[in-house]
């Protein structure tokens, strides 16, 4: 066991887990911030995407210990208060989800598509970059028109990487 | 009309849970004490399981107990049910091997389940699990129909004599023979119809508490339909007496017909829960999804279609195999016979039609409904043989299909349907104009300058959704009522409670729902809330499947909504000394017609339940409850059109146009239902081009992870196109047809179709794989 510290969502947490303990699972079991979701084994679906550091990470595919000391956000923290994050009102408004399931993680690699491209993004551009997320319900054609809006919206410059 | 009554685009009520991450789905239930279930499961597709030796597993840190097939036959929990009796052509009824929830004899499919860890974590049930030691006596196993069939194929069951479930028919043979030897055109293809994997994003989970105060049990499960799986696991699994048990189905992430089942892990979590004393937690893998779920389609089929010289269809023969896999599941029986060759007269007049269809097992994971279930089965074959003879006969296939349409309604098939309504040259027409056919010898044109070869490709589909009546099915074999239940509550301050026993996985019942109440009072959604899901609260469903919560689940609503409104009146005309039939509602008013006077709803309300002052003889309450049987299926039909461009050097298709004219009948809301549409059409397209699910001549899984089934991405698909043409359902009160599978039934052939077109020969399977797409342009022999 080894104790594992990091801030989520703002506020600091520490819990003693296995070190084979997947950041997912820490999340979802040891702090109990269930809305990151476990879709697949292979790192191959996205429904447990989380940003780390301000990035979107698989939280699949990184142990807890590896983002110990992390700024860890999840879909929990990214509304502010009552007011939802235009990626957010953007899905609701465009019908960018059906059953929810995979909805956390195309939401956290969203903003982080949009971080990265600014106003800039294209169909073309979000449908590659969206090649890690998986939904069975929208057929994605929804999702796309959700994200353009929310990126024309936001009027964010590209981040510098 | 509201704003957001019957008809509006209103954005979904249950999505802000789902955004913020605050959704509720059964893997996030937590309960004080809870243990972890892992199963062992076989690694061979087929054996005698000679010994189990827990002792190592049982030292494991954290375990609690190693519970095996055998103790579950000890403790006679019951085998797992089949629920519709399909009856060969000899009169026979189907033949069925045992399907225990863990083997403890034989072994007929790789993954399945011989014994259950239980532990304090997931992990420690993981880890003792590999120490669980199983020695197997490996026996041959078949895969395939053509395996299984064949003269010295592995006996699967002592039951089905040569692996044959059943060898059922429908439709006249004679007739069909007369109609084939007077015609002057036969067009003959084989037809495969690949296995698919319905992986909703949500692996399936399960949730058991024992309350030994009470002696009861509570299930949390993934499940389309909790009522039905407390029934099956009361009256046939000797779990628990139907009072004493809970099923709850929450959140539930995705369904497409996979979650309709009861599925061996609740049986045994349920089980092991009261025999182990503790709340048990189990959660599928993604590996352990491919494995487990039941999967859809895979049929392969030889079919015949006869025309007269004025190429108008004579009729139609069809010999279908269907691989059931190891075990018949809870409908499986019924997707290759009722629901699908019931469809094959599909949008055409076809005066004899004749099918059989054999249902066969294999060592594989069992197969069952899938998005469309039966439907799409029947409309790929039909819509590539009429597209195929088209080309034959040197025709446009929009001309060949005209000619052939059904345009008078109710229309009789061959094949038992009574098609209501519907208008097949219209949707044709809006899908036409909306992919501008005309101009396609140009589009193509400009591809080849582009060095690509373009196609067009076409199909008009029919189904047939809220599965009914009731007394219908059961004549046919069905073990199910196929009704829907509502219950409308209306509280003391005029808020409303709907309470339905269909249940929602995706589809939006919250907000579409609560827009039928909404029209009905001229309330707003937000005071109107939908209860569904769990066996405590609502009395009984039927659950969600084959798009009969509109068509089925709404005409109960509207039913106990209709005695609402009747009581409502009533007191309201009492209140305001006026005529009931003066009583108009409007804005969430009530009004006396001519006169200034009103009260609004909530006051109503409040009077039926303060009870002063109401009509003499009237019970104080305003609640009502209805049951709804359909009259008969609902049949929404449509065009799809579908264009792709494919690189002749590397084989890759691109969808570059897709069209969709649907008849859904009436829209409850339009975004919701282009949604469901957008939805289907992703996994027929992923049908049609990626998904294939591959199994080894010994029955290993090749595809079990999304390393190796290819699910649609959002690369691989275009944004559609979709239009509406509307013919109301005559056979219900808001004359709903239903959408939920349509993209999925018409993409397949129209996406094929284009396909061949673009490649000018007609020879292509699905899934069209770049590695078959090249080799059928370059005419070598396809590496499958």
């Amino acid at each position: 066991m080894t104790t594992v510290s990091m801030t989520v969502n703002g506020r600091q947490v520490s819990a003693d887990v296995e070190d084979r303990t997947l950041l997912v699972d820490y999340l979802r079991n040891a702090i109990n911030l269930t809305g990151t979701h476990v879709g697949c084994d292979t790192s191959q679906c996205g429904a447990c995407v989380v940003h780390v550091d301000g990035r979107a990470v698989k939280s699949c595919t990184m142990l807890a210990v590896q983002a110990s000391g992390s700024a860890v956000t999840t879909i929990e923290g990214l509304a502010t208060g009552d007011e939802l994050h235009p990626v957010q009102a953007a899905f609701r408004e465009h019908h960018g989800l059906q059953c929810g399931f995979c909805t956390p993680g195309m939401i956290m690699t969203a903003v982080d598509m949009i971080r990265r491209h600014g106003g800039q993004l294209d169909e073309a551009t979000v449908r590659h970059e969206l090649e890690g997320n998986i939904c069975r319900c929208t057929g994605y054609h929804n999702i796309v028109k959700a994200i353009l809006d929310a990126a024309a919206k936001m009027q964010m410059p590209a981040a510098a990487e | 009309m509201g704003m957001e009554g019957i008809g509006q685009r209103v954005v979904r009520k249950e999505d802000k849970r789902f955004i913020t991450g605050k959704g509720k789905y059964t893997d996030d239930v937590k309960l004080v004490g809870m243990t972890h279930a892992h199963f062992v499961r076989s690694p061979h597709a087929h054996a005698k399981v000679v010994s189990i030796d827990s002792a190592a597993a049982l030292a494991m840190p954290g375990v609690i107990a190693v519970l095996t097939g055998a103790e579950l036959v000890a403790d006679r929990i019951g085998n797992l049910i089949c629920g519709w009796m399909v009856h060969s052509k000899d009169g026979s009824p189907m033949k069925m091997g045992a399907y225990p929830a863990m083997a403890p004899e034989t072994v007929r499919y790789v993954g399945q389940a011989v014994a259950v860890v239980i532990a304090e974590t997931k992990n420690q049930a993981r880890d003792a699990a590999e120490a669980v030691a199983v020695e197997y006596e490996e026996l041959p196993a078949a895969t395939t129909v053509a395996a299984a069939l064949a003269p010295d194929a592995p006996q699967l069951h002592p039951e089905a004599a040569g692996n044959r479930v059943y060898e059922w028919s429908i439709g006249d043979k004679a007739a069909t023979e007369a109609a084939f030897s007077g015609a002057a055109h036969v067009v003959s293809m084989d037809i495969t119809n690949n296995r698919l994997v319905p992986n909703p994003m949500e692996p399936r989970s399960a949730v058991a508490n024992y309350d030994s105060g009470d002696d009861a049990l509570t299930l949390w499960t993934t499940s389309q339909n909790p009522h039905v799986a407390r029934l099956v696991l009361s009256a046939f699994y000797n779990i628990a007496p139907e009072h004493k048990l809970r099923v709850i189905a929450p959140d539930v992430g995705g369904g497409f017909g996979s979650k309709i089942y009861i599925y061996p892990e609740e049986i045994v979590c349920l089980w092991a829960a009261r025999k182990v004393n503790r709340p048990i937690k189990w959660t599928s893998d993604r590996t352990e999804a491919f494995l487990t779920d039941a999967h859809g389609r895979d049929h392969i089929s030889k079919a015949e279609m006869a025309f007269d010289a004025d190429h108008k269809i004579l009729g139609l023969r069809v010999h279908t195999y269907a691989n059931f896999g190891a075990y018949m599941s809870l409908f499986s029986s019924s997707v290759p016979t009722y629901l699908y060759a019931t469809l094959l007269s599909g949008q055409y007049v076809i005066p004899a039609i004749y099918a059989e269809v054999d249902g066969v097992y294999t060592n594989t994971v069992p197969v069952d409904a899938y998005r469309g279930a039966g439907r799409p089965e029947a409309t790929y074959l039909l819509e590539r043989m009429m597209e195929t003879a088209a080309r034959q006969f040197g025709l446009d296939p929009t001309d060949l299909r005209r000619k052939n349409f059904i345009t008078s309604f109710p229309y009789q098939t061959p094949v038992i349907m009574t098609y209501d309504a519907g208008d097949y040259n219209a949707s044709l027409d809006a899908a036409l104009k909306a992919v501008d056919y005309a101009g396609f010898p140009a589009r193509k044109a400009a591809a080849a300058a582009r060095g690509k070869l373009r196609g067009i490709g076409f199909s008009c589909y029919i189904e047939a959704c809220g599965i009914a009546p009731s007394k219908a099915v059961g004549s046919l074999g069905a073990g199910v009522g196929l009704w829907e239940s509502a219950e409308v509550r209306v509280n003391p301050v005029g808020t409303v409670e709907v309470l339905t026993g269909s249940h929602s996985h995706g589809q939006g019942h919250e907000t579409t729902f609560a827009q039928l109440i909404s029209e009905r009072l001229g309330i707003g959604i937000d005071q109107v809330s939908i209860v569904h899901g769990d066996t405590d609260k609502v009395q009984f469903g039927m659950g969600t499947y084959g798009s009969r919560s509109g068509a089925v689940g709404m005409s109960a609503i509207v039913k106990a909504m209709d005695k609402v409104e009747a009581k409502a009146r009533k007191i309201a005309a009492h209140l305001m000394e006026a005529a009931e039939g003066d009583i108009v509602i409007e804005g969430g008013e009530f009004k006396v017609a001519g006169t200034d006077k009103k009260m609004p709803f909530a006051l109503v309300a409040l009077a039926a339940y303060t009870g002063h002052n109401l009509p003499d003889g009237m019970e104080p309450g305003l609640k009502e409850g209805a049951f709804y049987d359909p009259t008969n299926f609902t049949f929404p039909a449509g065009t799809y059109v579908c264009e792709v461009e494919i690189d002749a050097d590397t084989g890759k298709t691109e969808v570059v146009n897709f069209v969709a004219a649907d008849d859904f009948g009436r829209m409850i809301n339009p975004m919701i239902v282009e949604g469901q549409v957008h939805g289907g059409l992703a996994q027929g397209i992923g049908q049609a081009l990626l998904e294939g699910t591959v199994y080894s001549d010994d029955g290993q899984l090749m595809t079990a992870s999304y390393m190796d089934y290819c699910m649609p991405r959002a690369d691989d698909l275009p944004s559609f196109d979709l239009h509406h043409t509307t013919t109301l359902c005559p056979g219900n009160p808001l004359g709903i047809k239903g959408c939920g599978e349509a993209g999925a039934i018409g993409s397949p052939p129209a996406v094929i179709n284009a396909i061949t077109d673009a490649i000018g020969h007609n020879d292509m399977s699905m899934p069209a794989t770049p590695a078959k797409v090249w080799a059928a342009i370059h005419g070598r022999a396809a590496a499958e």
